[in-house]
């Protein structure tokens, strides 16, 4: 059954990899101005121009020029990147690692303050620690992250001077170093994904602490601590999982700006860059290789939570 | 029937009431809203009379450039000497705006499509749903970034963005709404009694579906403003001189221990504007008690 489940799973995921490709593909291709043209200047011939028109396949019709693109893109190649003398593969291969290790630590941060503030929240609901969760996690979610980053760095970084103003160091070189650098970006990428883990957790703590199999097993005398840590804890975790994956795109989001804010050479300063300059094959690249990292995410979460809860590969 | 759905607005509205902190964050989308609406008038049909008659003009610089708040200028000046709260007060005119009609752009292409595909079933439900997955492949800011590259950088061209990555929101809580109420009983009555289709879809599943959505909408305006502000921050949006608060902030992140006025007070207007949103959304949800608790995306 869940064999089934997971082999359903990844065949769905094809055509929606598919369908993002097509989307990345024609919304480019739409974008104003002439490759062509620009390549060239103003003083080329028509007859300059349709030479190297064909020499780069864009005499063809659309659909012959998509599988070309496509056929490229499976092979990792996305081309030349306009404005910078690289490959765009080389270009995400330089700028994926500090994404990568912005979205991983903002995803600790938030999980480590969240779930247990989540857990005290719905444990002791109506108190004032309920309280205090409940309007930290709106707030969390009402503020704009560059502004947040701004006030992170005017706070612990100009006025006191406890942390660095982000700027990336390699982990794998420095780590300690590495760690410092991280803490503001991370902060700042991870509030409103703390504030959506944290109000998810609550409720489906709530949730489950009012099903019939905890009074069930209260009744039987076991120690409220068992019955929570056993119980309740273990089948209210399971939708903060799915909120988790579903709130990755925007973690990917999130890094895109705040990435602005601390000057992090990650994805989306590249994206950002790539944008300003119209250099289209770098933002088709880019956008296809984000989108494609969030689809397989959400196809990770979806079945290593068919693993956790059976009732889901069973439907 | 009209009495029954007075009954239930009065109901509503007694529920929302009960929520004091809803309450607050009505007031201040009302107030952020009436503010946009008169820059807006003032911009398009008074030539700026009534702001620079109120205070000073968003647009005019004073020559006195980076000075801190004081009585003449309770929020300071910007670097080029401009009033920074009256450029605040004109950047609701473009978060209204777009927010606004960018949901409602959304709203009118998804819900239609997620009710059909909610009632119809079959290949119907495989299309639209399946197009719904491919735009929620997209982290949405990274979508709405893609968008405007190709499109270019104005306030019609954001709205359109951020209305085309919306729709998956409308259309997902349609569907679902649509699903569950298609199989009531009155629709199978309706059904029996020979009514079509549409008559159907128009007057018994559609009206069903509106309180979640209309919850939805109101979060979605939350998200929405601090996507354009975000666009705007990364000069991807509204292009100056017209004032964004997500431009102010970026125009400021320069001055940010010599003028931090320039960044701080447009920020906060974000904050408090979209908790506003949020509050409402809350207690709608809280007042309406939706099957469906609407899915938060950003």
């Amino acid at each position: 059954m869940r064999h089934r489940y997971v082999a359903i799973r990844l065949l769905q995921t094809i055509p929606v990899l598919l369908g993002v490709s097509v989307v990345v593909f024609y919304i480019i291709h739409s974008a104003p101005g002439d490759p062509i043209v620009n390549m060239l200047g103003i003083e080329a011939t028509d007859e300059n121009v349709a030479e190297l028109r064909a020499a780069y396949g864009l005499n063809e019709p659309l659909y012959v020029q998509y599988f070309n693109w496509l056929g490229d893109v499976v092979q990792g190649d996305f081309g030349q990147s306009i404005t910078r003398e690289r490959s765009v593969a080389a270009l995400i291969a330089s700028r994926l690692p500090a994404t990568l290790f912005l979205a991983f630590a903002s995803m600790v941060i938030a999980t480590v303050i969240a779930i247990p503030a989540g857990i005290l929240s719905a444990v002791r609901k109506g108190s004032k620690s309920d309280y205090s969760v409940t309007v930290g996690a709106l707030t969390g979610l009402s503020i704009p992250n560059f502004w947040l980053g701004l006030i992170l760095i005017l706070l612990f970084a100009r006025t006191y001077s406890i942390l660095p103003p982000g700027n990336y160091v390699d982990p794998m070189q420095d780590p300690v170093n590495a760690g410092k650098h991280v803490i503001l970006p991370a902060v700042t990428v991870g509030t409103a994904f703390a504030a959506l883990l944290a109000r998810q957790t609550r409720s489906s703590m709530l949730d489950n602490l009012n099903q019939e199999y905890v009074k069930m097993a209260k009744s039987k005398g076991l120690s409220s601590r068992k019955v929570f840590t056993r119980h309740a804890l273990k089948q209210a975790l399971l939708p903060v999982i799915t909120v988790a994956g579903l709130q990755f795109g925007y973690l990917l989001s999130a890094t895109v700006v705040v990435e602005q804010v601390f000057a992090w050479p990650g994805m989306g300063r590249l994206i950002w860059a790539a944008v300003r300059q119209q250099d289209y094959p770098t933002v088709q690249g880019t956008v296809l290789v984000v989108a494609t990292m969030f689809v397989l995410v959400n196809l990770l979460v979806d079945i290593a939570y068919s693993y956790l809860d059976p009732r889901v590969s069973a439907s | 029937m009209s009495t029954e759905r007075s009954t239930g607005v009065a109901r509503t509205w007694r529920g929302f009431r009960s929520h004091k902190l809803a309450v607050a964050g009505l007031v201040v989308v009302s107030v952020v809203t009436v503010v946009g609406i008169l820059a807006y008038v003032d911009d398009a049909y008074l030539g700026n009379e009534l702001i620079t008659t109120l205070h000073y003009s968003p647009f005019e610089p004073k020559f006195m450039p980076l000075q801190g708040p004081s009585l003449a200028h309770p929020f300071g000046t910007d670097t080029l000497g401009r009033d920074v709260f009256s450029r605040t007060l004109y950047g609701a005119k473009v978060s209204v705006q777009v927010a606004l009609t960018a949901v409602i752009v959304a709203a009118v292409i998804g819900s239609p499509l997620g009710v059909v595909a909610g009632y119809a079933g079959g290949y119907v439900e495989t299309v639209v749903m399946r197009l719904v997955d491919v735009l929620l492949g997209f982290p949405a800011l990274v979508l709405a970034i893609g968008l405007v590259a190709a499109l270019g950088f104005n306030l019609t061209n954001v709205i359109i963005a951020l209305g085309i990555v919306y729709v998956p929101q409308f259309a997902r809580i349609a569907r679902s709404t649509a699903l569950s109420v298609s199989n009531e009983e009155y629709v199978d009555a309706a059904r029996g009694m020979g009514y079509s289709t549409p008559h159907i879809v128009l007057r018994e599943v559609l009206p069903n579906c509106v309180s979640p959505l209309l919850v939805q909408a109101s979060l979605l305006m939350a998200f929405a403003i601090i996507a354009e502000a975000s666009l705007s921050f990364l000069g991807l949006g509204v292009q100056p001189p017209t004032p964004t608060w997500g431009q102010m902030v970026s125009t400021g992140s320069g001055y940010l221990t010599t003028a931090p006025w320039i960044s701080m007070f447009p920020g906060a207007a974000i904050f408090v504007t979209v908790l506003g949103f949020n509050l409402v959304g809350d207690g709608l949800r809280d007042a309406l008690d939706p099957r469906e608790s609407g899915e938060r995306r950003f």
